[in-house]
């Protein structure tokens, strides 16, 4: 085959169609590959099309070069010939070509049939359904799970990957400490800000010390701890597990006889759990700093602010909502594992995977926000 | 192309990492329509070479040049023009895993050609069914084999019609059969469509079928320890360490 000649001369395909007693010549002179096949493919069907002849002609002779795109427009010819039942015959092509052209015409041409449609709308209800369901009986084994890895953790000490515990704690807790100081500290100040105006109209802006106390304490110290640690720690739980699952580390630790649950998850969490109550503190604090900054600007001394604050939050406030972020981080991290251990293959599974460890990060942090709301209500905290 | 007329020259090749020097002035050709194969124990440069032929890495010295162009000095459209023939066939497939084996064929010549849809779709088609996988098309890389990746893989490289195909450990992983099954496969596309195949294996019973020539490189002297036939060079090499590697025996000089 001569692949050199389409790059000293004629590269474009040149047709030409002659007609005589119905039949269709069909003359391709230079280089029928897979750059200049396409300035050629339509022109060609086209002259089949509006000619409809019963004998198609190609005259091949003065064809330089063929290659598979070439090779793909002569067959295609000839399949359209031969759906109306017409004559093919390609001549004078260089025997190299020709043998290319039949190493190619066992291809049948026609697509397998795609796969069937997903269904009504009322099967993929169902089918959502049963997805959903599977995915909260993997959620309640693997909390089962999880709860006996933490009890034979408890009992014996020394099964527990100390060294990882302790990195992870300095990556999910230390390393997140400025993060969620800042955020802590803008939120107490945004929302000093927010409610003393209209505190301020009934001469009620001491009470904003109450609003920061409490719901710092109480509610959004530990929520925010727990948003930012599913954002940075949840994703990478699942990302670095979800690594592990697809470069089959897990299954050599399964097949090790080490529990992946014990050995990965297990110092995870309790790297989560110990971190999440501290880091709930300082955002909590934090955002009595920002309340106390516009306290000051609004003329109140500092004293009478913490007077207030004093008067206004109990223990059971901070224990309330240091009780909330152990929580937090046992679901963060929790499901920041399981998501990581659930990864499929592919290029995309770490990623969902990620993503769904913070989704789902989120959601039950709402639920047990809620669950905690309740309670802590029953128990007129 | 003729089997006379070299399409790979590399000239006075030196492979570095970090200032260690990992193969040490290389010089061969590789010509038209051959199946060229780079064996050699592990980690012996193997892969190395091969990455540094595609372009992927920076020669500390030398000129490796396809089809008279030097990959290693080409930028802009003269190393696209290279790019574009030749196909690289990796040791996982690569291939997409959000696309079907029909959409991985087609993505290069949806970039490169000005081909009409139906037109890239039938081609794309052609080359899955010329590796025998025209059934599979619509199924996604997940949903098949490691051999039918290997093959997808291969219809891939093809898309394009590229002169020179490389092909990283076609057979690693693979059971006997389905590696003899690739073997024919590259045999056949060698014979019917004049495509060069640079083969990287240390897989025997692969390089006996389908090696038309191998250099067989050594991490010892991080040279080209032999070259030629693999049966003469099993049998007549005047190495003693190359002829105990094709007779696999393991008591090879270390």
């Amino acid at each position: 085959m001569n692949r050199d000649a389409d790059q000293t001369g004629e590269r474009v395909p040149l047709l030409a169609a002659t007609q005589s007693d119905g039949g269709l010549v069909l003359t391709i002179s230079g280089s029928l590959d897979s750059r200049t096949t396409g300035q050629a493919w339509q022109p060609a069907l086209e002259a089949l099309r509006l000619a409809q002849p019963r004998q198609l002609t190609i005259d091949a002779s003065r064809l330089t070069y063929c290659d598979g795109a070439g090779a793909a427009l002569l067959l295609e010819l000839g399949r359209r010939q031969s759906a109306h039942r017409g004559q093919y015959e390609i001549r004078s092509l260089d025997p190299a070509f020709r043998a290319l052209v039949d190493l190619y015409s066992r291809s049948s041409g026609e697509l397998p049939q795609p796969k069937a449609a997903q269904g009504s709308f009322l099967e993929q209800v169902g089918r959502f359904g049963v997805l959903l369901w599977n995915d909260v009986t993997k959620l309640i084994a693997f909390v089962g799970e999880l709860s006996a890895a933490l009890a034979r953790a408890a009992l014996r000490p020394r099964i527990v990957r100390w060294k990882e515990a302790w990195l992870t704690a300095e990556l999910a807790g230390v390393n997140a400490l400025p993060i969620v100081a800042l955020l802590g500290f803008l939120l107490g100040l945004i929302m000093a800000f927010q409610s003393a105006i209209p505190l301020h109209q009934f001469g009620a802006d001491i009470f904003v010390a109450n609003l920061i106390g409490l719901s710092m304490l109480r509610e959004l110290g530990p929520l925010l701890t727990a948003i930012v640690l599913a954002g940075r720690s949840g994703s990478a739980f699942a990302a670095e597990l979800g690594t592990m699952k697809v470069s089959e580390e897990i299954d050599a630790l399964t097949t090790m006889g080490l529990e992946p649950v014990t050995f990965l998850v297990v110092p995870r969490v309790i790297a989560a759990v110990a971190m999440t109550p501290l880091l709930s503190v300082f955002a909590s604090l934090l955002g009595l700093v920002g309340g106390a900054v516009v306290m000051l600007s609004l003329g109140f001394p500092l004293v009478t602010y913490l007077i207030q604050l004093q008067s206004a939050v109990t223990a059971g406030d901070m224990v309330g909502g240091l009780a909330k972020s152990l929580v937090f981080g046992i679901v963060v991290a929790a499901i920041g594992c399981l998501r990581g251990l659930q990864t499929k293959s592919g290029a995309s599974a770490v990623g969902d995977s990620a993503t769904r460890a913070v989704v789902s990060g989120l959601v039950l942090i709402t639920v047990v926000d809620g669950i905690f709301a309740v309670v802590l209500y029953s128990l007129g905290w | 192309m003729e089997r006379s007329i070299p399409i790979i020259r590399v000239k006075q090749f030196t492979a570095a990492y970090d200032g260690v020097v990992l193969l040490n002035d290389l010089s061969f050709d590789v010509y038209g329509g051959e199946v060229f194969v780079i064996l050699g124990g592990s980690g012996c440069g193997k892969s190395t070479m091969l990455k540094h032929m595609i372009g992927l890495y920076q020669p500390a010295a030398g000129a490796i040049l396809i089809d008279g162009e030097d990959i290693v000095t080409a930028q802009g459209p003269r190393r696209l023009a290279i790019l574009k023939k030749i196909g690289v066939m990796y040791q996982q497939g690569a291939l997409f895993g959000s696309m079907t084996l029909l959409e991985n064929v087609r993505l290069p010549l949806e970039e490169y050609t000005d081909l009409p849809n139906d037109a890239i779709d039938h081609i794309a088609l052609m080359k899955l069914q010329v590796v025998g996988l025209g059934a599979a098309a619509l199924k996604l890389p997940d949903e098949i084999s490691g051999g039918m990746r290997k093959r997808a893989a291969i219809a891939r490289a093809m898309a394009l019609d590229p002169q020179v195909l490389f092909l990283d450990e076609p057979s690693a992983g693979l059971d006997p059969i389905t590696s003899a099954e690739l073997d024919r496969l590259i045999v056949s596309l060698s014979r019917n469509l004049s495509i060069t195949f640079v083969v990287v294996t240390h897989e025997l019973p692969s390089i006996y079928t389908i090696a038309d020539r191998v250099i067989m490189l050594d991490k010892r002297v991080k040279a080209i320890v032999a070259e030629g036939q693999p049966q003469q060079l099993r049998d007549h090499s005047e190495n003693a360490w190359v002829r105990q590697f094709f007779n696999r025996d393991a008591t090879a000089v270390a």
